[in-house]
């Protein structure tokens, strides 16, 4: 570990070498869990390329993929960044940095384990929960760790008002705690299986409140508070109306949780929780905008940094795409659009769209300003910088277009039935069809993994090798700063 | 103002704050999803749905290692399209045992809920080992290594049955005690196959009729 400050200087400075570790191995995991992606979407091509082995068997690889993006590459970015602003957003060190380095290492182990274990068998099958009860527990204990270093920041803060950024970081780590918890409780059998608490229609309500509130607090919440910090930072702009951000954070945090079941249309669990789902689905678009337009508008006044600065322009485009994904799902969660929507490739479109478009892309922004003020250097190579902008834009695109076109043909073409009543294609003959369309998804997946590469390449030369810069906390506006009265 | 000065407090005091985000979020959970663990009416099994015998927990549990509902359903939607291609939709009685449930999230293969009966056990055999042999299109991948490992090597079957038992599944003693036996002899694919042939036969008759 690289800590090794004396206890005496490093009081109060910034605990930044964590961050410069975290994003490290954030990358990683993306080059690798979009590796994945990548290669099972070949194998839905070619569907020999498991060349027999069942580690490499697409049932194995998908899980895998999926697992390595969220939580490998999602939660390794969210806890550097999180780190990163919530020390200078309270003008202190973070608390326990041990804890820190422990909670940083912890999760690369669970993740490295949790994947093979996934390649070996061992998985529950709930989307985005697969990893077995060992894995629970282990994420569990880690996930509070990260809650005592977070919140023991703040509580220790030099500045009155708690910002909007860990707000939002805040309920990452509340909400998620309590989804996997309440989701995975199962009673063990052997070290690689377990089986639910509940089962069957209350185990899929239980499930997709967990799968739907995974993406809601950990892909949009947890990035959420990336955009409200560093957003305004790098455009040097403050955000352009503080009060919609309060205002959207409870809208958001009540209204998300409700809107689990519009993935269970048209199922057997009970009809009143499918339509409170759609209406609490539509209801969510309000935050959902609002947080969007208020970061649009936060950089109303500073459009000519788009011009040269790649890192901003990730961010501003991430929110185009949050705003399309965060419109398109309310769409999907009717019904009658559902009908078609449910069960083909248009899902993992939409997916997409939210996690390369927005996901992925404000990281890429977020790491490009981030890494350069961590080690006090220039980017690397901003040329490079702003080819993977137009690689990661290209492959967002194409990957979208490719599944509303192989999404929208399945759902109409299996619904399809003739005058008198009798289907209108066999599935295999629409299965069939679809060839093109993952063919242009695989060509979407290796342009968009060709600019993580290359921003693999850029930061590693511009952080391999080089310290954290020493970083003090500014002195504290005197209107903002903790008096002796006031409780924390 | 008060609103306001309430907001205040709360962006002022970490306590308040956690304690806030978890009041909020936790309403939605509360409110839609403690009913619907309450409601009996999806406890109640089909009249024909019966807990899985030792071999098809055995098949049912690898259809879940190796990721099967990754690519196939099994929830026949209550639309005239799918009934038509799948048969009866799916009730929630004919899940009660189901731990997890294995409706799966997308259909890049069939649906699979009424695929029992459908297709004959050597049908099965051959398109898990090789589906191209029998499906040309197929995307399937094969599975070749469940037609190699015996069914019983894992030896959890008793642990497995008793711990379904401690959840509520309805096992006998003496479906326990011969479980062992049951698999004996058998191949993965074997117990796969059983579990695939009984799969959607467990709805009430008039309805299946």
């Amino acid at each position: 570990m690289a800590t090794t400050h004396s206890s005496q200087d490093s009081a109060d400075i910034y605990e930044d070498t964590v961050v410069i570790r975290l994003i490290q191995f954030s990358v990683l995991w993306a080059v690798i869990a979009m590796t994945a992606g990548v290669y099972i979407s070949a194998e839905l091509l070619w569907p020999t390329m498991d060349f027999g082995q069942f580690w490499l068997s697409f049932g194995r690889l998908r899980p895998l993929h999926t697992n390595g993006i969220i939580f490998g590459f999602g939660v390794s970015a969210l806890m550097a960044t999180a780190f990163y602003s919530v020390q200078r957003t309270s003008h202190v060190r973070l608390f326990a940095p041990k804890l820190a380095w422990f909670c940083a290492y912890a999760w690369q182990l669970i993740i490295l384990l949790g994947g093979l274990s996934l390649l070996a068998g061992w998985t529950s099958t709930k989307e985005y929960a697969e990893l077995e009860w060992p894995f629970d527990i282990a994420i569990a204990v880690v996930w509070v760790l990260f809650g005592v270093v977070f919140f023991g920041t703040i509580a220790r803060r030099k500045i009155r008002p708690i910002y909007i950024s860990n707000w939002f970081y805040g309920a990452l780590i509340i909400v998620i705690a309590m989804l996997h918890i309440v989701n995975n409780l199962a009673i063990p059998v052997t070290f690689g299986k377990s089986y639910s608490l509940y089962a069957g229609a209350q185990d899929a309500v239980v499930q997709w409140w967990y799968g739907h509130n995974a993406v809601g607090f950990l892909l949009t919440g947890g990035f959420l508070g990336m955009m409200y910090y560093f957003l305004p930072k790098h455009s040097g702009r403050p955000i352009w109306s503080y009060r919609l951000s309060v205002v959207a954070f409870w809208a958001f945090t009540y209204s998300y949780i409700w809107a689990g079941p519009h993935h269970l249309h048209y199922s057997a669990i009970p009809e009143w929780v499918q339509s409170l789902a759609v209406v609490m689905s539509v209801i969510l678009l309000a935050p959902s905008w609002a947080t969007m337009i208020n970061g649009i508008m936060t950089v109303s006044t500073a459009w000519e940094k788009l011009r040269t600065d790649p890192a901003l322009k990730f961010i501003v485009l991430s929110l185009a795409f949050y705003g399309l994904a965060t419109f398109e799902g309310p769409m999907m969660s009717f019904p009658s659009v559902n009908v078609v929507s449910h069960f083909t490739d248009w899902t993992i479109g939409h997916v997409h769209s939210g996690a390369l478009g927005w996901n992925a892309m404000i990281t890429y922004g977020t790491f490009y300003f981030m890494a350069p003020r961590l080690v006090g250097v220039p980017l690397y190579s901003v040329r490079l910088a702003n080819i993977h902008f137009w690689l990661a834009l290209a492959g967002t695109m194409l990957y979208i277009v490719a599944m509303w076109g192989a999404g929208v043909s399945q759902g109409l073409l299996w619904l399809s039935v003739d005058e008198i009543g009798e289907l209108s294609f066999s599935f295999k003959d629409i299965m069939a069809s679809m060839q093109p369309f993952y063919a242009l998804r695989l060509i979407a997946g290796l342009i968009f993994l060709a600019g993580t590469c290359l921003m693999a390449y850029n930061l590693s030369k511009t952080l391999v090798g080089r310290k954290a810069v020493v970083v003090k906390p500014p002195p504290v506006d005197p209107a903002y700063a903790i008096g002796k009265e006031a409780a924390v | 103002m008060s609103a306001l000065s309430l907001h205040k407090r709360i962006e002022e005091n970490t306590g308040l704050l956690i304690f806030g985000i978890l009041l909020v979020s936790a309403i939605g959970g509360l409110v839609q999803i403690l009913p619907v663990l309450n409601q009996k009416s999806l406890q109640a099994p089909s009249t024909n749905t019966q807990p899985y015998t030792a071999v098809e927990l055995t098949g049912r549990d690898i259809y879940i290692r190796e990721g099967c509902s990754v690519c196939h359903s099994q929830q026949v939607r209550p639309l005239i399209a799918e009934v038509e291609r799948y048969g009866p939709y799916s009730r929630a009685g004919e899940f009660v045992y189901d731990r997890p449930f294995l409706w799966g999230s997308k259909r890049t293969g069939p649906d699979l809920h009424r695929v029992g009966g459908k297709f004959s056990d050597d049908w099965h055999r051959i398109h898990l080992i090789d589906p191209r042999a029998v499906i040309p299109e197929s995307i399937m991948p094969g599975y070749p290594w469940l037609a190699k490992r015996e069914a019983h090597r894992a030896g959890d079957i008793v642990a497995k049955m008793t711990a379904l038992r401690t959840l509520g599944t309805p096992y006998t003693d003496e479906q326990i005690a011969q479980a062992e036996a049951d698999l004996e002899g058998l191949l993965e694919i074997d117990t796969l196959i059983a579990y695939l042939q009984m799969l959607g036969t467990g709805l009430d008759e008039e309805i299946a009729r």
